[in-house]
């Protein structure tokens, strides 16, 4: 999947993901990998998912400028594709 | 970022270790001629129930995301599944390395049924002759046993773990087999010599044409299979392998021996690279973060004879433990550099100068005799 402006996205619920210098290292308990989250930037973006409907309104809220969103576009569908994040589920 | 800038990163040091390994206990029912630790024998200072779970609520603390427990041999602690429990329970997996002596069916099914659990069974030789000869007698049969209990169970992967040395080498597409006959991950580390394997080492470690044979065939099959940070020194032979490219210790890896002494990784037991121990204020957060030891080896080191040598970005001057245990410099080659640059250096330090491993529970050695067969 690739993501987009309007996908709806969490952190995978079998992620933890924990601080460091250069951004975070995430482990995603299921398949045991674990993965740098690069930039201090990704990380607020990643993990304030949740509380926004879309990617588009994260960035903003996050306070990440337009120029910049095609590379957090890109960030978050590798991030996807190793399981760091996924699309929200729907509950209640 | 790209693949180097982060091995810049993690040479700077982590804020919690992701390799970081605890040994429960020294004591063994076996007695591997190149046991890391020199177990055998229980230490009577060794971490009551308490006290480790003491450590389990650091290592939750400090968001350390799973840890691998050795030995000795584990599951000789009788609280050994109470504590897997306990870190399950915490958040923090575990993978844990064993020989399989009490893995029968009920152990198999039990671990089957837990979560965050994966286990590593040791297995130095795909048949008993070559096996047995490094790990003893009935060992071969002992981890095969286990293995053959936990696909029963249907544990799912577990892995198998092999120590390559001069005599299965030439094993290594026979473990590939074996591991996919059980649906295993077949994990291949590095002989250092460490404990015991400071003695056995010289005899036991592969020859430079073997240390090719090696590289090659991971260089063919290294994606499948797990090799941590055993063989960055073999990428001076050309293209880098998969794995963790750089030494960790103290700054991504570390060791919890049996009675709390952390050192800078599991390789090298002994008073200098011991940071302190677990019983101390301030915990193991504390070692981390602040001790002396750890924080110098998050310093930029110096990479001495190695500075002129063209592949030292790809090898890195090779494994701190290997040299110190070798008598070797630190800032200079790996005693097995590809360049054969340490062969000079090696011949001139006579064993007996070498640093000695730090401690020694090996078994007091006791002559078993055979029984001599009726009438002779
Ligand atoms: S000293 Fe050797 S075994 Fe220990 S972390 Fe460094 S490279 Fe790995
Ligand atoms: S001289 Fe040093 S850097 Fe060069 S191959 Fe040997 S160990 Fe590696």
């Amino acid at each position: 999947m690739t993501v987009a402006l309007a996908s709806v996205l969490e952190i995978h619920p079998q992620v933890a993901v924990r601080p460091e210098a250069f951004g975070a290292l995430a482990y995603h308990y299921g398949n045991r990998r674990l993965i740098f989250l690069k930039h201090p930037d990704v990380v607020t973006v990643v993990q304030a998912l949740h509380d926004h409907p879309d990617v588009q309104s994260t960035l903003s809220a996050c306070g990440v400028t337009q120029d910049r969103w095609p590379s957090f576009i890109a960030a978050l569908t590798s991030l996807e594709t190793s399981e760091v994040v996924r699309e929200r589920e729907i509950t209640g | 970022m790209s693949a180097k800038s982060l091995v810049e990163e993690m040479k700077r040091g982590l804020d919690a270790p992701i390799c970081l390994t605890w040994e429960l206990t020294y004591a063994c029912n076996l007695q591997c001629v190149h046991c890391l630790s020199s177990s055998g024998q229980r230490d009577e200072r060794e971490l009551s129930t308490d006290e480790a779970k003491k450590i389990l609520d650091d290592l939750r603390d400090l968001q350390v995301f799973y840890i691998n427990i050795g030995g000795g041999e584990p599951m000789v602690r009788r609280d050994f599944f109470e504590l897997l429990e306990y870190s399950v329970s915490n958040g923090i997996g575990v993978k844990f390395s064993t020989n399989g002596a009490f893995i029968d069916e009920e152990k198999a099914q039990r671990l089957a049924s837990m979560d965050y659990i994966d286990i590593q069974i040791s297995l130095d030789g795909v048949d008993a002759a070559t096996n047995d000869a490094v790990r003893g007698e009935g060992s071969h049969a002992m981890a095969i046993r286990a293995m053959d209990n936990l696909k029963a169970a249907n544990f799912g992967q577990f892995k198998i773990s092999v120590v390559v040395t001069r005599h299965n080498v030439s094993q290594l597409d026979q473990f590939k087999a074996l591991a996919d006959f059980y649906g295993a991950q077949l994990r291949i580390t590095r002989l250092r010599p460490a404990g015991r394997g400071a003695d056995t080492w010289h005899e036991l470690h592969p020859t430079n044409a073997q240390q090719r044979e090696i590289y090659d065939w991971l260089l063919k099959h290294g994606e499948n299979v797990l090799t941590g940070d055993s063989f960055f020194h073999l990428n001076a032979f050309g293209e880098a392998l998969p794995g963790l490219n750089m030494c960790g210790a103290g700054r991504v890896v570390c060791l919890i021996d049996p009675i709390g002494d952390v050192y800078a990784c599991p390789f090298v037991i002994h008073d200098e690279f011991k940071a302190g121990n677990v019983r101390d204020e301030g915990g193991f957060a504390k070692v981390w973060k602040k001790s002396d030891l750890f924080l110098s080896l998050r310093e930029p080191q110096s990479a001495g004879a190695c500075a002129s040598c063209g592949a030292f970005d790809a090898c890195q001057g090779g494994c701190m433990a290997a040299k110190f245990f070798t008598g070797l410099p630190l800032d200079g080659p790996d005693p097995e550099c590809v360049a054969g640059d340490a062969d000079e250096a090696l011949s001139v330090v006579t064993r007996s100068s070498a640093p000695k491993p730090g401690m020694d529970h090996s078994k007091p050695i006791t002559l078993t005799r055979k029984k001599l067969p009726v009438g002779a």
